[in-house]
């Protein structure tokens, strides 16, 4: 099914509710079909939907559901205003999943160790839900429950985030992965900026694939700000968040190693972030 | 359902499945083997074909889902009935041993020069990292686009 209007998706979702998926670029529902991990008995295509736009005023980004990672690559006003969003996009998956994934599907799927879901967290994103019944706006930070898991209903969809512009900032992101193209191992998303005298003034930080879903990281922000951003300072702020994670073991790599990985980032991340945050 | 695509330039409609991809369509019904299956879970490349002129897995891409749009696959490029200048530095080069990569890796390298027309060979080998090749070590490849980009210059 095609519908060509919001209303009519949110309709045949109501109608269909747990026996639907709805599919946009498909570039996570597609191999969920083919491992036979889902058997849906409704495809809702919503591609046909007007929620493909960036649009930009007094401050706010809002950035439509159906936007495609080599949208946030390419757009030279997000570049401008929100350049985190650009340089997280060309780490997702490869060539072919940045012409068709979509922010809103990487947001709803809700994968712990994939960029977006990072940067979304560390931005303090709302994240625009519509249903049948009406809208609602979800704290990013709020969104993710789980693996694989939100705070969506079955009835609902995203139709779209929004964040502030931060051109001040510095941002970075560093993730280290076992291949080009796989998800990654540990991520981490950090964006500073920097007071007149050049102390910190705001920091944010967050990390991908060091839980159940995204990690917000408050004790380095904490270590951070109104501080001289020294390379002690750095590293001390990325040791706080690193010590506040208790990161799972996997089948490649030990949860230990992990956390020492999230720290090591942590400062690459920061450092960079900094000197951005100085240009 | 029909699906709708310009196949290499031609208008084509066809009665698909609803979860057909549009690899299943390419091969089973068009006869277009050159894009090959491989993982069918979008990462290895050798079904990439052009969506519009943008790299995509024809595995991760429902046929009816296509709407009408360009669909590029190797043979689309042939001119004349001859190869296409990228296809004779890949042979001139050595970038071909089984060839079961090749399409995806032509398809992907022109979609990339087209939006960057000049890259060194650090950003060709970016360019080119969704792409796997089991024969080559890649380093043929390479060589074969470089001497492309330079053959333009």
């Amino acid at each position: 099914m095609a519908p060509e209007t919001l209303d009519d998706a949110l309709g045949l979702l109501r109608r269909h509710g747990d026996e639907a998926k709805v599919l946009a670029g498909g570039q996570s529902l597609i191999p969920i079909l083919h491992y036979r991990l889902a058997r849906p008995r409704v495809v809702i295509d919503i591609n046909a939907l007007p929620l493909a736009d960036i649009a930009l005023d007094d401050g706010r980004i809002g950035i439509g559901a159906l936007v495609r990672y080599h949208q946030l690559e390419e757009s030279e006003a997000l570049a401008g205003r929100c350049p985190v969003l650009g340089e997280a996009a060309r780490l997702i998956g490869n060539v072919r999943v940045r012409t068709l994934g979509t922010v809103g599907g990487s947001l709803v799927h809700g994968d712990p160790a994939a960029e977006l879901p990072a940067v979304m967290t560390a931005l303090d994103a709302r994240i625009a839900v519509a249903s049948a019944s009406g809208r609602r706006a979800v704290a990013a930070r709020e969104f993710f429950t789980g693996p694989l898991t939100t705070a969506l209903a079955p009835d609902e969809i995203v139709t779209g985030i929004e964040v502030a512009a931060l051109p001040a900032h510095g941002a970075a992101v560093e993730e280290l992965s076992r291949r080009a193209g796989d998800f990654a191992i540990v991520a981490v998303v950090a964006l500073v900026s920097l007071d007149r005298r050049g102390h910190v003034e705001e920091a944010r930080v967050a990390f991908g694939g060091v839980a159940d879903r995204p990690v917000h990281a408050r004790a380095a922000e904490d270590a951070l700000r109104g501080r001289e951003p020294s390379a002690e300072t750095l590293a001390r702020a990325a040791h706080a968040a690193r010590d506040a994670l208790a990161p799972p073991s996997d089948a490649f790599v030990s949860g230990a190693y992990r956390r020492h990985v999230a720290g090591v980032l942590c400062r690459r991340a920061l450092t960079r972030a900094v000197e951005r945050a100085r240009r | 359902m029909i699906a709708r695509l310009v196949l290499n330039g031609r208008p084509r409609e066809v009665d698909v499945r609803p979860n057909e991809t549009l690899l299943e369509l390419l091969r089973d019904t068009l006869g277009v083997f050159d894009a090959k299956e491989g993982c069918d879970e979008g990462v290895c490349g050798v079904c990439t074909v052009l969506l519009d002129r943008r790299p995509v897995s024809a595995c991760l891409v429902l046929a009816a889902g296509v709407r009408g749009r360009a669909v590029l696959t190797l043979r689309g490029l042939e001119r004349d009935g001859g190869l296409h200048p990228l296809q004779e530095a890949f042979v001139k080069h050595g970038a071909v041993q089984c060839g079961f990569c090749t399409p995806g890796m032509l398809l992907t390298t022109l979609a990339f020069l087209e939006r960057q027309p000049r890259p060194d060979r650090e950003a060709i080998r970016a360019a080119l990292e969704g792409n796997l090749c089991r024969c080559t070590g890649y380093t043929k490849i390479v060589d074969a686009v470089e001497a492309y980009v330079r053959g333009h210059d």
